[in-house]
């Protein structure tokens, strides 16, 4: 179980493709929700959402961006190398219906989670415009796929290397200026998620976001996912990951991403030591 | 008979050699080092083998005590595991974790005069000894019934209907969520209490009996109850736990460095966050660090915190001494190990720094009032009198409640108000057809023994359904 049968290396190898074989998971999966993935015995438990599920195949599929100890040794995984543990489905899948005019907007390998949410919301009738950013052209990821998931693709790079110069949220400010949107689902890094949601708490659309806490069973059991929402405790890995972007008190969920910030520093020097000398 | 019993009184109760609390509580070794032999052997032999033995009695799962006790005062250890596996598939963890002190030891004769025969000391023994020496022999199976048995989560209760019920002839499949089994054993009881090689050598000796172990798979997600039947599994026994954990609702829980029991636990013992960067999941470790709450887990976060390096430990308890309801001998293992108990203070909110960090917390001092519906008395708030403590880390350990993963996804399985599952207390039975449940998921938080005890009714009712019909 848990073989890598398909492996790419996007965003010039900062970012990882992984299709793994897990049918039982494959079989439950729904757009918005996670596995936690564990590569060896003395391994993290790393909660990732799912970009692609084949039922038919028995496979899911999970889009990476390396920045730590774990996902660099991700990394190493090639073809027909197994994950040793892989946990799921998890968390509630994303509501899907039809409202209408609908914008989905991704950052880094956001866009990765946001890819099957979008497709979906099109299948179900909505009108989907989807705004893709990332720092420069060659980082971006899934371009085609989200063309081909949506009605409309705008993209943004920071340096302005590609499409628009600038953030993903200039162009959502502009079209909610110009239309009439229904529903806005926003999925990336948190300062990005925080500014979209600013900015569409303006227009009074309703915004959803998916939150990527850090967990360790991703069952309810540890609570230490937690995130303030309206003020009350919420589990991200049970209760989300995606909630209502207006409630969500994303200046206590960046903090708490920073944590373990030392820890991670000092695993990323162990590693790399390790890897050296090996 | 009288002559005899003044005679036994004379062996003192043998101690068993521990580790010296100075070098203890910076490692993870466990604590208690264990019988001799020889120790074991006169121990063995303060035993009055009572006609009517009440430590029986008291024991929730009627292990023959007298009888295994007499085997190894003749040095039949491994006869002596085998009285015990009649009972209890799990001597060495039981012998480790159950409190002896108001079950079997609590009901000694000898204890009314003098110190109860070292019951737990002894169970555990045997179970050392035959791990270390035994031919690895396995108890005889039944006739293997072609029925199919799905035990859901690998703690106590379901470790214990796994056993119970391969020996019976039935075949058993057990899912557990996590990446390892053993459930609490593994992700909450820490290893210088229970060494986790124990857990695994006696869920191998379950898999050497034919038992099936799926790890990884959480029922209510992964697959739901009524897929196991339609798997062609006949009879499913849930012992999920409770997998919930309570905060205290107080202001600044979120802060970096307040962590739930079950997080730190999980991180040290079942990550093994303790040997961090070999291992790759890291935990806070506190200089200065609060543990809320008094139980068993309490004093299992508050021991751990000490051996991750800490330079001061305080357990901050809202009632007084006397309410505290974890084992004396954990309580005792603490105070040795330089934790300090902090009694009749209540935690009123978390202070932290403009990084988020936790670095003090606000009290208020209590006082005992009437008796509340527990039976113990009400704490009662002390106007005027909060002040701060510093901390760099706080673990809220007051309690667990009832993950609703696997109950919500399950139809026709009847909930009590708290959420835990409504089962007949002598059967398991639940409300819906097919299905059993035992342990945390039914009485709430509990021991191991008590979920054994649980998962020992059940077994005896699934092998009747199994065989009759529901």
């Amino acid at each position: 179980m848990f073989e890598i049968l398909r492996r790419e290396e996007l965003a010039g190898g900062s970012v990882v493709l992984n299709e793994i074989s897990a049918p039982r998971i494959a079989r439950k999966a729904r757009p918005g929700q996670f596995v936690i993935l564990k590569a060896t015995e003395t391994g993290e438990r790393i909660p990732l959402t799912m970009a692609e599920t084949d039922p038919k195949r028995g496979t899911i599929t999970i889009i990476y961006q390396v920045v730590g100890k774990s996902t660099m040794l991700f990394k190493t995984l090639q073809v027909g190398d197994r994950y040793q543990d892989v946990i799921g489905p998890l968390g509630q899948p994303t509501h899907l219906e039809k409202v209408g005019n609908v914008i989905c907007v991704g950052g880094g390998t956001g866009v990765a989670v946001l890819h099957p949410i979008t497709r979906a919301l099109k299948e179900l009738g909505n009108n989907v415009t989807a705004i893709i950013g990332a720092r420069t052209k060659d980082l971006l990821i899934l371009e085609d796929k989200m063309k081909a998931a949506s009605h409309r693709l705008l993209v943004s790079t920071d340096d302005g290397s590609y499409g628009h110069h600038g953030f993903v949220t200039d162009l959502l400010k502009e079209l909610l200026q110009k239309e009439d949107i229904q529903l806005v689902v926003a999925i990336g890094p948190v300062p990005m998620m925080k500014y979209c949601c600013q900015i569409t708490k303006e227009y009074g659309v309703k915004t959803i976001v998916s939150l990527n806490a850090i967990m360790v069973d991703g069952t309810g059991m540890c609570g230490c996912c937690r995130v303030s929402i309206d003020g009350q405790i919420r589990f991200a890995c049970v209760d989300g990951p995606e909630f209502d972007g207006h409630k969500v008190d994303f200046e206590e969920l960046q903090k708490r991403l920073m944590s373990y910030r030392q820890e991670e520093q000092m695993a990323i020097e162990h590693f790399q030591r390790c890897t050296c000398s090996a | 008979m009288a002559e005899q019993k003044e005679k036994k009184e004379q062996i003192p109760r043998q101690k068993m050699p521990e580790q010296q609390p100075e070098v203890r509580k910076r490692n993870f070794l466990e604590v208690p080092l264990g019988y001799t032999p020889e120790l074991a052997m006169k121990e063995a032999s303060r035993c009055l083998n009572c006609k009517k033995p009440s430590c029986m009695e008291g024991c929730p799962v009627s292990i023959d005590i007298p009888a295994f006790i007499s085997l190894i005062r003749e040095g039949e250890f491994t006869k002596a595991v085998r009285k015990i596996w009649e009972r209890n598939a799990l001597p060495a963890v039981c012998g480790r974790v159950c409190p002896q002190e108001i079950q079997c030891e609590g009901n000694c004769i000898l204890g009314k005069k003098a110190e109860p025969v070292a019951i737990g000391n002894l169970e555990r023994f045997v179970a050392d000894w035959e791990r270390a020496h035994g031919k690895g022999e396995l108890p005889p199976k039944a006739k293997a019934t072609g029925k199919r048995v799905a035990v859901v989560g690998s703690g106590p209760s379901g470790l214990t209907v796994a056993g119970d019920l391969i020996l019976k002839g039935h075949e058993v499949t057990i899912f557990e969520a996590f990446h390892k089994p053993g459930g609490v054993l593994v992700y909450g009881i820490p290893e210088f209490r229970l060494p986790k090689e124990i857990v695994f050598a006696e869920v191998n000796f379950l898999e050497r009996l034919g038992v099936k172990v799926e790890c990884n798979v959480v029922v209510g997600r992964t697959i739901t109850v009524d897929e196991l039947f339609g798997e062609g599994f006949d009879a499913v026994f849930i012992g999920v736990g409770a997998g919930l954990p309570k905060f205290m609702g107080i202001p600044g829980e979120n802060l970096i460095g307040v962590y739930s029991a079950n997080e730190y636990l999980t991180r040290s013992n079942l990550m093994k966050a303790y040997l961090f960067p070999e291992y790759d999941t890291p935990i806070a470790r506190g200089k200065n660090v609060v543990v809320l709450g008094a139980g068993n887990v309490a004093m299992d976060a508050a021991r751990t915190a000490m051996r991750l390096g800490a330079d001061r430990v305080r357990i901050v308890y809202r009632r007084s001494r006397d309410e505290m309801p974890a084992r004396a001998a954990e309580i005792h293992h603490a105070e040795e190990e330089g934790i300090e108990f902090h009694l009749l203070t209540a935690p009123t909110r978390f202070l932290g720094d403009e990084h988020g960090r936790l670095v003090g917390m606000e009290c208020i001092r209590m006082q005992l009032g009437e008796p509340d519906e527990s039976g113990r008395r009400r704490p009662v708030p002390i106007e005027g009198s909060k002040f701060e403590m510093d901390c760099d880390l706080a673990v809220i350990a007051v309690g667990a409640g009832a993950n609703p993963i696997l109950t919500r996804s399950t139809e026709g399985l009847a909930l009590n108000k708290w959420g835990y599952i409504i089962a007949d207390p002598e059967t398991g039975k639940t409300t819906k057809k097919g299905v059993w449940a035992g342990g945390d998921i039914v009485t709430g938080q509990a021991t191991v023994i008590l979920a054994m005890g649980a998962g020992r009714k059940a077994s005896d009712s699934i092998h009747k359904y199994l065989t009759w019909g529901w």
